[in-house]
């Protein structure tokens, strides 16, 4: 893996024909939709002599392709948006082409984002940079694999339920969900509004905390960001760390258990103060999240009807069935689960019993929260119940797949910012990250107190 | 164990636009049972009294200037991302 700093002494053009070889040497781990060769390549061009300048001059990154951009198609991994090539950039990847970064491709990922293992791609699975029988994790599966394997020293990805934080954990880099409005969304492929959130990966804390102080901001185009709170200069002392005790079952994998307890030991070692407690609503938060995100899927997933942009089925004599085919050939299988879940729930009969009721429960788990944030500075735990699992391991079970979210989701519920950070390896030599979480808008003492760590 | 009716199941594929065949609405039905199983568990959760959370920023009322802004993006750019199109219009097939 390379960190920025790594890339400082060398010219752009070297840095990203470097980046583009490590690319294409690393071609059968499927990490990359696409290559951007020919905009990077005259983006360092300009670089080189002078013309663009700002922090990450030269610096290579990679976009999950749910973020448009230019230079090659957006495809949100489907076949609906195979050839799309969208007409603006997100303000996200325009933010850091500002800061002279050098986009080099689009990573794969879970078709729409709807997926914990990128095994829902439309254009097959990503491999895990640590075991290619194993699965990267998902949604932004292609992001953490790219970086994890050095082909660049960064990458934007998306996280509704987990999906940064646990491709991150299951490769061994660290990954940063903010607070819920922190980054706009302008120009990304929506999945569930009410929880989708812009983050990124990267080899350490610090390079992580630069991009995210580059991407953050209000932005008039997504009236949903919050006024600018983040200050990347905050430093921490010691601090009052909550250890969730229903994570510590034997549901979950004892490796796992193992990589969290050593971390809570060197938490303990660095002079912080960690405490178990108890989150009763937990039991609960993986049904919320599978009602409220489907929900806002199926309305999401609606725009694509083969009508003004992406794929429209052919031979068809009706308009109806433009729609029907068009969606039918599109969509992923997940996709349409996804849609008849959300539409299920919110159909009149059932509203109140699934829809009204998970957003009660959702008020519930804020205030368990808020109580929690009371005392403690943040709270520590896994990011996901095991390690990388196989690929096909869970492909046949809906809801099997869908545990592998459980200990992500309820930040994304509570909009809380929440990271993950290696915390070592198993015997197998697969990596184990830990999940740390903190109030709203208290991102930059999180990153703070995870780069604490990172240098002990 | 929850049990769907697949001629629910077809009415839903129906309402959300997918035109699915036999094989698919036999498969999704059981994948919709399998999740409604884990979901109804919410059920048990005392909820009464409780307001529901629907948004998580506390911003209200977001306003701008409202100022005439030029487009970055051009209608021969939006037309030439539909699948089809004439004479400056997005064409389909015909509505019945």
């Amino acid at each position: 893996m390379k960190s920025i700093a790594n890339y400082k002494s060398f010219s752009a053009r070297e840095n990203i024909e470097e980046a583009l070889r490590q690319a294409e040497k690393n071609e059968d781990y499927h990490a990359l939709l696409s290559l951007t060769s020919e905009r990077a390549l005259e983006r360092a061009d300009a670089v080189d002599r002078g013309e663009i300048t700002g922090e990450l001059a030269g610096i290579p990154f990679v976009i999950k392709d749910n973020f448009s951009a230019f230079g090659a198609p957006t495809t949100a991994a489907s076949k609906m948006l195979e050839n799309y090539n969208a007409p603006l950039q997100a303000t996200a990847v325009e933010k850091l082409e500002n800061a002279g970064a050098i986009c080099i491709g689009k990573t794969n990922l879970d078709a729409f984002a709807n997926g914990s293992s990128t095994e829902n791609s439309a254009f097959g699975p990503t491999l895990n940079s640590h075991d290619k029988t194993r699965v990267a994790g998902g949604s932004s599966g292609g992001s953490a694999v790219a970086v994890a394997l050095g082909i660049v020293p960064f990458a934007l990805g998306t996280d509704t339920g987990g999906s940064i934080r646990q491709p991150a954990s299951f490769n061994g880099v660290v990954g940063v969900k903010p607070t819920y409005g922190m980054v706009s969304r302008f120009g990304v492929v929506a999945m569930a509004n009410s929880t989708d959130c812009i983050g990124c990966f990267a080899t350490n804390v610090s390079d992580a905390k630069l991009i995210m102080s580059i991407i953050s901001g209000r932005d008039e185009r997504d009236m949903t960001t919050l006024p600018d709170y983040f200050n990347p200069d905050v430093s921490v002392v010691k601090q009052k760390i909550g250890l969730i005790r229903e994570w510590f079952t034997d549901d979950v994998n004892s490796d796992v258990r193992t990589a969290v307890s050593s971390y809570v030991d060197r938490l303990r070692q660095a002079g912080h103060e960690v405490e178990e407690v108890n989150m009763p609503i937990l039991s609960h938060t993986l049904a919320m999240y599978y009602i409220i995100v489907p929900a806002e899927i199926s309305s999401n997933l609606a725009r694509y009807d083969g009508v003004r942009y992406g794929k429209r089925a052919s031979g068809v004599k009706t308009l109806a069935e433009l729609y029907g085919k068009s969606r039918e050939q599109g969509f992923e299988a997940e996709n349409q689960r996804r849609i008849l879940i959300g539409s299920y729930v919110l159909s009149s009969g059932y509203f109140d019993a699934f829809y009204q009721q998970a957003q009660k429960a959702r008020t519930l788990l804020i205030q368990e929260y808020d109580k929690l944030f009371k005392v403690y500075d943040a709270l520590v735990g896994p990011v996901s119940p095991s390690p990388a699992f196989g690929i096909g391991e869970y492909t046949n079970n809906p809801v099997e797949m869908y545990l592998a979210d459980i200990m992500t989701v309820p930040a994304s519920l509570a909009g809380l910012p929440a990271l993950s950070v290696p915390a070592g390896m198993n015997d197998q030599g697969l990596p184990i990250g830990v999940q740390l979480i903190a109030n709203r808008k208290k991102d930059a003492t999180l990153m703070a107190l995870a780069k604490s760590m990172e240098e002990k | 164990m929850t049990q769907i009716a697949q001629k629910d199941v077809q009415h839903l594929a129906q309402l959300a636009q997918l035109q699915l065949d036999d094989n698919e609405i036999q498969t999704l039905t059981s994948d919709l049972e399998l999740t409604l199983d884990y979901i109804e568990s919410l059920a048990e959760l005392d909820t009464q009294g409780v307001e529901p959370t629907y948004q998580l920023t506390d911003l209200t009322n977001v306003f701008r200037e409202d100022e005439v802004q030029t487009s970055e993006v051009s209608r021969e750019q939006l037309l030439s991302l539909a699948p089809e199109s004439q004479d400056n219009q997005i064409k389909v097939p015909k509505v019945l």
